[in-house]
């Protein structure tokens, strides 16, 4: 067992599982957003247990963040390392000839989804952190001296998708997402060793998600978009 | 046909190399790929210049020595076959066509268009091999009850030539899915059991030492192997190789 984040296949197998917990994660945050546009009381409700429920504020939280800095870190890294397997380009390469443009441009769609997570960290995970921890503010009232006053969660999403350049972000970011997936999913699976007879309906299911998911989280944009 | 050839011309390892371009007239649709070459070097020698050094042995599609990287892609445009399998009815007259050796660090090139690829035998010796007592024990192979699924996917492994396609072909100049075939053509039967921890653990390090990079799962590969070796057999070694580094 020692050693094996060393070796091609170990460094792999990481980065699968690190995926795949990204994608569960991913359809969970997909699952709720969708509220905002079905329920806004329950979207209110879920986001207020999400942000302060502590198995999930302070146990899977660093967990997510930790498997995010990985994700990208270790992307880098195999990156760097192929790069490094070929050190004279061909004259004249025929990619598309024998794979998706998705599959080989991983770190660029990667990169894409990098500087979306900026955006949507100053958006929303930076003045959440403030408003509960360096505020203090636990209430997740629009008003914390005002129990009327409603949760804030939804208001706050709402603001967010008044200004077309953001919506515009974030429906291009959405799009790498996609295309991040289109390979992604599938490859996770094909690195933890799961291509054989008995998985053939995964390549299908990869892309209802990998389109499914981006499209529904460009839906819920455009919706706050057009409704605020 | 009238062509114009891009072909990459280096004098030894230590050279730089470049493309050089020559142009060749009549030649037959019908005429191999290598024989284009023949005709090629047939006049070089003939002008005094150095004919262009490039691998070929059986031509016929089962050595696994003729290599190439041919207008982008190993082996040329068609698919399920080796450079000497390949025809220039492929080709249309007027074309441009490069030339290049096969591009890998692991590869190195040796001259013009021949690389080295003694790092797939050193693959091979760390562990794709099964030790059979031969001092009068032997069990005959054939008396053995093997499931007739494993025995075609162990044949299918079998079947790589390690022309070298897949690290060529792969952007990440991996040897996975030649590794994979390796480990799952003895994985896949009794005899190679016995060994199968050490195996897998032996050849993907000789794999990650010999400069190989980490496969991506882009599929090129499997798409450009002149024996059409499946990318389940890269998935087999990962499991493989995770079972056994559990237990070792």
């Amino acid at each position: 067992m020692s050693g094996i984040l060393n070796s091609s296949i170990g460094r792999k197998f990481a980065m699968a599982l690190s995926a795949l917990f990204l994608m569960v994660f991913l359809l969970q945050h997909f699952t709720i957003n969708l509220l905002s546009v079905l329920d806004g009381d329950t979207f209110n409700d879920v986001s207020h247990f999400m942000g302060t429920f502590w198995v999930i504020q302070y146990l899977l939280q660093p967990v997510l963040i930790f498997g995010v800095i990985f994700h990208f870190v270790m992307g880098f890294v195999l990156e760097i390392k192929n790069n490094k397997a070929r050190q004279i380009s061909y004259a004249k390469n025929n990619g598309g000839a024998n794979s998706t443009w998705m599959s080989r441009n991983m770190i660029w769609s990667g990169l894409a989804i990098l500087g979306f997570m900026a955006l949507h960290f100053y958006d929303f995970w930076f003045p959440e952190i403030n408003i509960k921890f360096i505020e203090g503010d636990m209430s997740g009232l629009i008003d914390p001296n005002n129990a009327d006053s409603g949760y804030r969660y939804l208001e706050h999403l709402q603001h967010k998708f008044v200004d077309g350049w953001r919506v515009a972000l974030y429906v291009i970011s959405f799009v790498f997402l996609a295309l991040h997936l289109l390979h992604g999913f599938n490859s996770a699976f094909q690195s933890v060793g799961a291509n054989n007879k008995y998985t053939k309906g995964l390549k299908g299911f990869s892309k209802v998600y990998a389109i499914g998911v981006p499209l529904g989280f460009i839906f819920i944009a455009l919706f706050h978009y057009f409704n605020h | 046909m009238n062509l114009t050839l891009k072909i990459w011309r280096q004098a030894n390892a230590n050279d730089k190399g470049k493309m050089v371009d020559y142009q060749i007239s009549d030649v037959s649709p019908d005429m191999s790929f290598l024989e284009m070459l023949d005709i090629l070097n047939n006049e070089l020698i003939e002008k005094g210049d150095e004919p262009v050094a490039f691998d070929h042995d059986c031509r016929e599609g089962i050595c696994g020595s003729c290599s190439l990287y041919i207008n982008g892609e190993a082996h040329g445009p068609d698919r399920g076959i080796t450079t000497c399998q390949l025809h220039m009815r492929m080709f249309k007259d007027g074309d441009t066509i490069f030339i290049e050796p096969f591009r890998a660090k692991a590869f190195p090139v040796i001259k013009d268009l021949v690389v080295d690829r003694s790092a797939f035998d050193r693959i091979q010796h760390a562990g794709g091999f099964i030790s059979v007592n031969t001092s009068g024990n032997t069990i005959d192979a054939n008396a053995i009850p093997i499931n007739k699924e494993d025995a075609d996917e162990a044949f299918s492994a079998a079947t790589c030539i390690g022309c070298g396609a897949c690290v060529a072909s792969c952007k990440n100049s991996s040897a996975m899915l030649f590794v994979g075939a390796k480990v799952s053509q003895f994985a896949l039967l009794p005899q190679g059991k016995i060994e199968a921890t050490d195996r897998v653990l032996n050849m993907v390090k000789q794999m990650d030492d010999e400069g190989f990079g980490n496969c991506t799962n882009t599929g090129a590969c499997e798409v450009e192997c002149p024996k059409g070796i499946s990318l389940e057999n890269i998935a087999r070694m990962n499991r493989e190789y995770l079972a056994a580094s559990l237990k070792g």
